[in-house]
């Protein structure tokens, strides 16, 4: 049960990492970050079953991250958006050196 | 025994004035620090404002200076707020220092002077093998240094305080003298030769400050540079000659260096060496060829320097070198005879351009030069005592004929000032018939020229009689007869440096005659403003001139001639001297003191004066002072006058062979090439280059594209988790 739950955080992990390099849309990749951040959920519950509840705990912080990181992300990107009037990141390079 | 090993304590003159030794030079360096202080709190105005200023432009005053000569109205300029002060302690610690030293020559003389007194103060140097103490010495030879040095220099000092009365920089000047006789008597006293050059080397940074006195001056300030720098490359040699001192005998003390030079072979290498270097020293602080040009030029600094610094004493220290290192030169008869060689050939040199000069103290520093070059004959060829006792008349004679021609030149200058004449003070064409005016002056610089040309029984002539004596005695029966110079046995050597000695002295006599007829006798070329103004200079600096006047009739006793022993006591200095300087000129003449007939001397003696006599009678048979005009009106000499002179163009063949190479060198490869190229182009800017391109290459890893950094912390992150992972 544990190999199968920690396949699916691997496989879930490494769609979010390839949806992060290779999408150019920032909510797209936005959410790809959040795929991440659930992988990595999936496998501290899976894992709790071995080394206690610490993982459950961690959990419940990551989701507490997570969406405030979501308000402020969306936050960001609507601003972008109303100065760029495009969310797709290829145009968006003012940190070019 | 050996006489470095006695203990301090056990030496007689330890029980007397002489454990005060310390405080000789201690005293002018008290002087400095209180002269210095006060220079410096009274910072008025810079500048020149002097009667000798520069010889070429009459005086040097500051622009905008001519308002306040209008409205004053030819009296005094202010003096500075600290003079009087100034005025007590600047020559006050010479006497002091000058009391102390004839009470310790009064103790020396009471007591046996076997062995040199040597009075250890602290350890200065202990590194490695090298156990370096801060010693004094003394023996007869610095004794009778230590008389000239704070004897003369007390008189001079005297004298500054008239002749530099309206200076604006007083206490600068007494500061810059008072240190120069601290250094002097650090070098006269050293005990060990590093000792002796941090004295040697301080006189010339003195001199250096001194020549430059009136800095504002261009000519001025390069006279002072021109004087460092010759004097550093003699200096060089000095260093080189001590480093092989250290290297062959593991010592610097002057008598330790002096104890294992005795062991050495008799001509060897190694002694020959050393004491060649020595002398490339000594022709760079003693001005002998090839580095005497700096001496002339250091006429610019003001004139009672001239006679205290670049006559009676620091241009001597030279002399005093050769005689305290004695010991190696007498194991060393080639680089005696070329010392012998090249000063005779420095005092013809020098004697001839002397002929020729219009600038009054031009005349005497290069008489100043001509006459160094005799003592050099007379310590090269063995003669110490002879050198030692020229090098003390010459201190008296010389510091008096500058001294007056300072005097001769404060009242020119000082007539000049109350008509607003722009003249040159120096120059002798502008002079003539002052004996009326300033008759005082007037008598004892006959005193003193008569005493240079060698008439009897003035002190120039014991002195120079002795040194001709000395060499014609060495060509046979010495070891500079048995050596051989560039190929010429040495008896053939010291007849040509006889020859050449015999010349510059009938040189000596007409010049100075020269000098002589017109500065003081003839019509008087000043100008009709100005001849009511000439009057003699103020007693503070007649004073000093009377007091070496009577110095330089009589200094001859200190060394009477057994030939002569009818009107003295025979060879005081001689006797003197003896147990520092007796044993290596004994060397040179194979050990026995050198004998002539009686018949061979008194001719010797006899054409000595008639050469003095036929000198100044042909000055004056050939010489017509009337028919001199004032140097505005003088046309352009030519022929052979003008090469004399313009002193056989050496300065403009120095120029053109070493300054303009350098110079042109260093601002091709130098300041072109390596400072603006290597330093500049390499290693700043390249360095901002390199900086700039590293920089570039950051940039372009910064893309703007969050996915390129999302790929690279990922690449990032892989790379580490594997490093962790396959570790």
């Amino acid at each position: 049960m544990l190999v199968e739950a920690l396949a699916l955080s691997a496989l879930l992990f490494t769609i979010g990492v390839v949806g992060v390099l290779t999408r150019r849309n920032a909510i797209i990749i936005f959410m790809c970050v959040e795929l991440m951040l659930n992988a990595v959920n999936l496998s501290f519950v899976a894992l709790s079953k071995l080394y206690g509840a610490a993982g459950q705990v961690f959990v419940v912080f990551t989701m507490a991250v997570a969406a405030a990181e979501a308000a402020v992300g969306l936050a960001i990107i609507i601003a972008i958006f109303r100065h760029q009037r495009t969310v797709n990141l290829q145009n968006i390079n003012l940190l070019k050196g | 025994m050996n006489p470095a090993m006695i203990p301090e304590g056990a030496h007689p003159l330890a029980a007397t004035v002489a454990r005060l030794v310390w405080l000789l030079p201690l005293l002018p360096l008290l002087g400095f620090l209180i002269n210095g202080t006060l220079a410096m709190l009274g910072v008025a105005k810079i500048g020149p404002a002097d009667p000798s200023a520069n010889g070429g432009h009459g005086h040097g005053e500051v622009p905008g200076h001519a308002d306040e000569h209008a409205h004053d109205d030819h009296g005094h300029p202010p003096r500075h707020k600290f003079a009087k002060i100034v005025s007590l302690v600047g020559p006050g610690v010479l006497v002091a220092a000058f009391a102390l030293a004839v009470a310790i020559f009064a103790a020396m003389r009471g007591v046996e002077m076997e062995h040199p007194y040597l009075l250890t103060l602290f350890s200065w140097m202990p590194v490695g093998d090298l156990k370096l103490d801060a010693t004094i010495l003394l023996d007869p030879l610095s004794m009778t240094m230590v008389m000239v040095v704070t004897g003369v220099g007390m008189l001079i000092h005297v004298f500054s305080v008239g002749y530099m009365q309206d200076d604006p920089g007083y206490p600068r000047y007494f500061a810059y003298l008072n240190l120069f006789v601290f250094f002097m008597l650090l070098l006269v006293l050293g005990g060990s030769y590093p000792l002796l050059f941090v004295g040697w080397e301080g006189v010339g940074l003195c001199s250096y400050l001194l020549i430059g006195f009136w800095f504002s001056e261009k000519a001025n300030a390069d006279a002072g540079k021109k004087a460092f720098i010759m004097n550093r490359i003699g200096d060089f040699g000095f260093l080189v000659a001590m480093l092989l001192m250290f290297a062959n005998f593991g010592t610097l003390d002057i008598l330790g260096v002096a104890e294992q030079a005795a062991e050495l072979p008799m001509g060897g290498v190694i002694a020959t060496t050393i004491a060649l270097f020595l002398f490339l020293g000594c022709t760079g602080k003693s001005a002998q060829i090839p580095l005497y040009t700096w001496l002339p030029d250091a006429m610019a600094g003001p004139t009672p320097v001239s006679a205290l610094i670049h006559a009676a004493t620091m241009v001597t220290a030279g002399v005093y070198l050769v005689a305290r290192a004695s010991g190696i030169f007498s194991m060393a008869p080639v680089a005696q005879l070329t010392v012998a060689l090249v000063g005779a050939a420095t005092a013809f040199f020098a004697a001839t351009i002397g002929l020729k000069q219009w600038d009054i103290k031009k005349v005497l520093a290069y008489s100043t030069v001509s006459q160094l070059g005799y003592m050099f004959v007379a310590v090269g060829v063995g003669a110490y005592v002879a050198g030692i006792f020229h090098l003390v008349t010459h201190a008296f004679f010389k510091a008096l004929l500058f001294l007056g021609s300072g005097s001769v030149i404060y009242v020119l200058h000082a007539a000049y000032h109350k008509t607003h004449n722009h003249d040159d003070a120096q120059d002798m064409r502008n002079m003539g018939g002052l004996r009326q005016y300033m008759p005082i002056t007037f008598s004892l610089m006959w005193i003193a020229t008569l005493a240079i040309a060698g008439i009897p029984l003035f002190s120039g002539f014991f002195s120079k009689d002795e040194i001709l004596t000395s060499v014609f005695a060495r060509i046979s029966h010495s070891t500079l007869a048995d050596a051989s110079l560039l190929g010429m046995p040495g008896g053939t050597v010291l007849m040509i440096v006889y020859g050449l000695a015999v010349a510059s002295a009938l040189m000596t006599a007409i010049y100075m005659a020269r000098m002589m007829l017109y500065t003081f006798h003839g019509p008087n070329r000043t100008g009709e403003g100005e001849r009511p103004h000439l009057k003699e200079a103020p007693w503070v600096m007649t004073g000093p001139l009377v007091v070496l006047g009577a110095l330089t009739a009589f200094g001859g006793w200190l060394n009477v001639p057994a030939l002569l022993g009818a009107i003295g006591p025979v060879g005081g200095l001689e006797h003197f001297l003896e147990p520092v300087v007796g044993e290596a000129a004994l060397r040179t003449t194979l050990g026995v003191a050198p004998h002539l007939p009686h018949s061979t001397e008194l001719m010797l003696v006899g054409a000595a004066i008639f050469i003095a006599v036929a000198g100044i009678a042909f000055a004056v048979w050939r010489l017509k002072p009337a028919a001199l005009v004032p140097r505005k009106d003088a046309p352009e000499s030519t022929g052979i006058d003008r090469v004399l002179e313009n002193k056989y163009f050496v300065d403009e063949g120095y120029a053109a062979a070493f300054v303009n190479p350098t110079v042109n060198a260093s601002r091709t490869v130098l300041w072109k090439g390596f400072d603006a190229g290597i330093i500049d182009g390499l290693f700043v800017n390249g360095s901002a280059l390199l900086a700039r391109a590293f920089g570039w290459m950051g940039s372009q890893l910064q893309t703007g594209q969050v996915g390129t950094y999302a790929w690279v912390l990922l690449i990032g992150v892989i790379t580490l988790l594997g490093a962790f992972t396959f570790r």
